[in-house]
């Protein structure tokens, strides 16, 4: 049987005749969560994302719940909420649908977070580049204000929040939480250093802060409807709720597909609802969610332990689409973008492309990645324009290692886990290009063996 | 500085918006360069005096930010997403493809002021891959074989008597 779909937060995503305006959304039963929701105790809220397991759709999964958990409340300074809306990893767009096909979901969500982590003011950091997404967004709060669901008194609570709408300018490094708050103050994305900058004690202007996803903020908004014990059904142990799968690259029909957490498999994902390769050609690696997670080499074996406790093995299509799957081989689900590569796909080509994003979006902040991704870059696309060395694979390699775990943010991860992972997996290629480009340099009336065969991708 | 009433009334209800003026800081270099199509000298000094900065904090945000400028570019800004999914769909050969229609380099404005072409990284629209966005406006499924008639549309929208792009 075809894997089939769970739209919970894309429920009416893409529905014909479903419109961004608050009575469209309130006809759909829109804002009728917060209403309730609202009467009980902020406590009471964070009670239920603790008990639905859910965790962070931004990328490193961490549980909601406990994040919240971490707010300092002695300190008395005021409390902040920002939701991320600054996607901006490589194979990821599920956030701009909601943000251009259901904003009220969004802001009502963020409005239901932010009463239960008592937030002062809550903030929706938005990438620049989304201009269409920038202006939906200010006028559903405009329209949700008006009937007062955002701002003075919310629905006679007694609590007030405004949400600021808050345009980023084209910066990668501004959807990791600290450089985010950092944009946000007026300065360079610079993230900062943890400990002691954990956002739920110094945050935004020092100020206790919490950032979350955009589609985190909307599954709070069902985790309350349903209960957070009843969400934790929802998916598998360990990670509850849906993943909204964003596939791209060489698939027949690349789009995003909500399902239900470990209930369906890479297979499923790429023949039943991404309509397979295109005609005539063969998967040969799949980026498992965002670019910056390990790749996987179709034909690779996992040793796995299985849900009964058994020890069983997956190769790369019977991975089930879930966190704890994923971490059994050796990568990340991350931001649930999936990027496929057909076996026309130059791999060194395409980590070039990356390391040449990472160079590009390195806030320069610390050396090792600053300099770190600025060489791989430059090393990867002289081997791709037919100066590479043989030493040029372990060099790759070695400068990778140098940089993850030496840097304040996770970019440093980021720059190294592609080179980590693509290096080794493929490295039959990697030698046989450089290979025949060394015979080229030597036989230069063959040049031709060296000419490009796939897509340009650097 | 020269700014339009109305962008001027924009920002002064902004800054008040936020607890900190500098948080305002990315949202008033937008709606100066949205007015002005760059970012001034004079445009800087405006902004810090605003937010009550020193010039160089506002300087080390504008060339901080890929968005931000500091001249003015052509009539129509084209950006092209090159990173992975895109790249994998043809965006190298689209972006030749424009470059050539369009009369100008990469990074470059075409002879005629019209046409500003460059690369940007991952826009967040990978399963309508690639993408191409225009001015303030995504463009989606805009594969090699269609960026032809698509730099030809964007010729026939494109008029001297259009101020260089704002975006």
């Amino acid at each position: 049987m075809p894997a089939t779909e769970r739209r919970i937060i894309y429920r009416h995503i893409d529905e014909p005749g479903y419109t961004i305006d608050l009575a469209c959304y309130q006809r759909h039963g829109g804002y009728e969560v917060l209403r309730k929701a609202i009467a009980r105790k902020p406590e009471e809220l964070t009670q239920e994302v603790k008990d639905s397991g859910l965790k962070g759709r931004g990328g490193a999964g961490f549980p909601t719940g406990v994040k919240w958990g971490f707010l300092d409340r002695k300190s008395g300074k005021p409390v902040y909420l920002i939701c991320n809306a600054d996607e901006s990893e490589p194979g990821t767009y599920k956030d701009r649908q909601i943000i251009y096909k259901d904003p009220h979901q969004l802001i009502e969500g963020t409005v239901l977070s932010a009463y239960a982590i008592q937030a002062k003011l809550a903030f929706i950091y938005i990438r620049g580049e989304m201009f269409g997404g920038f202006t939906i967004l200010e006028r559903a709060i405009e329209e949700a204000r008006a009937a007062n669901f955002v701002g003075n008194n919310i629905l006679g609570s007694g609590y007030s929040v405004d949400i600021i709408v808050h345009r980023g300018a084209g910066c990668y490094i501004c959807g990791e939480e600290t450089g985010l708050i950092e944009s946000l103050e007026g300065k360079r994305a610079y993230p900062r250093i943890k400990p002691p900058y954990f956002p739920a004690v110094l945050g935004l202007y020092n100020c206790p802060t919490i950032v979350n996803n955009v589609e985190t903020l909307c599954q709070v908004k069902h985790v309350v409807d349903m209960g957070g014990k009843e969400f934790a059904k929802i998916g598998v142990p360990g990670d509850s709720g849906t993943h909204i799968w964003g596939i791209s690259g060489h698939v027949a029909k690349p789009g995003y597909y909500e399902i239900e957490s470990g209930k369906a498999t890479v297979r499923d994902l790429l023949y039943d609802f991404g309509g397979g390769p295109p005609a005539g050609r063969t998967i040969k690696a799949v980026i498992p969610g965002g670019v910056s997670m390990k790749i996987l080499r179709m034909g690779e074996k996992f040793k796995v332990k299985l849900p009964d406790g058994s020890a069983g093995e997956w190769g790369v299509l019977d991975i089930p689409l879930d966190s704890g799957s994923f971490a059994q081989c050796g990568t990340s689900l991350g931001t649930s973008g999936m990027i496929f590569m057909d076996d026309t796909t130059d791999m060194v080509e395409a980590l070039a492309n990356l390391n040449a994003f990472y160079a590009h979006e390195s806030c320069g902040q610390c050396t090792p990645c600053r300099e770190g991704s600025l060489w791989l870059k430059k090393i990867t696309a002289r081997v791709c324009d037919g100066g590479g060395r043989m030493e040029d694979i372990d060099l790759v390699k070695t400068i990778a290692d140098q940089v993850a775990g030496r840097t304040i943010c996770a970019h440093g991860e980021a720059v190294a886990w592609p080179c980590q992972s693509n290096v080794p997996k493929f490295r039959d290629e990697w030698e046989a290009k450089i290979r025949a480009q060394i015979h080229a340099r030597e036989h230069p009336e063959g040049a031709a063996a060296t000419a490009r065969t796939g897509l340009r991708l650097v | 500085m020269n700014l339009s009433e109305k962008t001027l009334k924009y920002i002064d209800g902004l800054i008040p918006r936020y607890p900190q003026k500098r948080s305002a800081m990315l949202m008033v270099l937008h709606a100066i360069q949205e007015e002005q199509g760059f970012l001034s000298k004079e445009a800087i000094e405006w902004t810090a005096q605003k937010l009550e900065v020193v010039p160089m904090a506002v300087y080390e945000v504008v060339t901080f930010y890929p968005m931000f400028r500091q001249a003015p570019i052509g009539r129509r800004h084209v950006k092209v997403c090159r990173t992975l999914s895109c790249a994998l769909r043809g965006a190298y050969k689209v972006c030749d493809s424009l470059q050539h229609e369009l009369g100008c380099g990469l990074g470059q404005t075409s002879a005629d002021g019209n046409y500003t072409v460059e690369f940007v990284e991952c826009v967040a629209a990978c399963g309508s891959a690639p993408v191409v966005i225009v001015d303030d406006k995504l463009h989606e499924n805009i594969t090699p074989e269609k960026a032809p008639d698509f730099a030809a549309k964007i010729k026939k929208e494109t008029s001297p008597s259009l101020p260089p792009s704002r975006y």
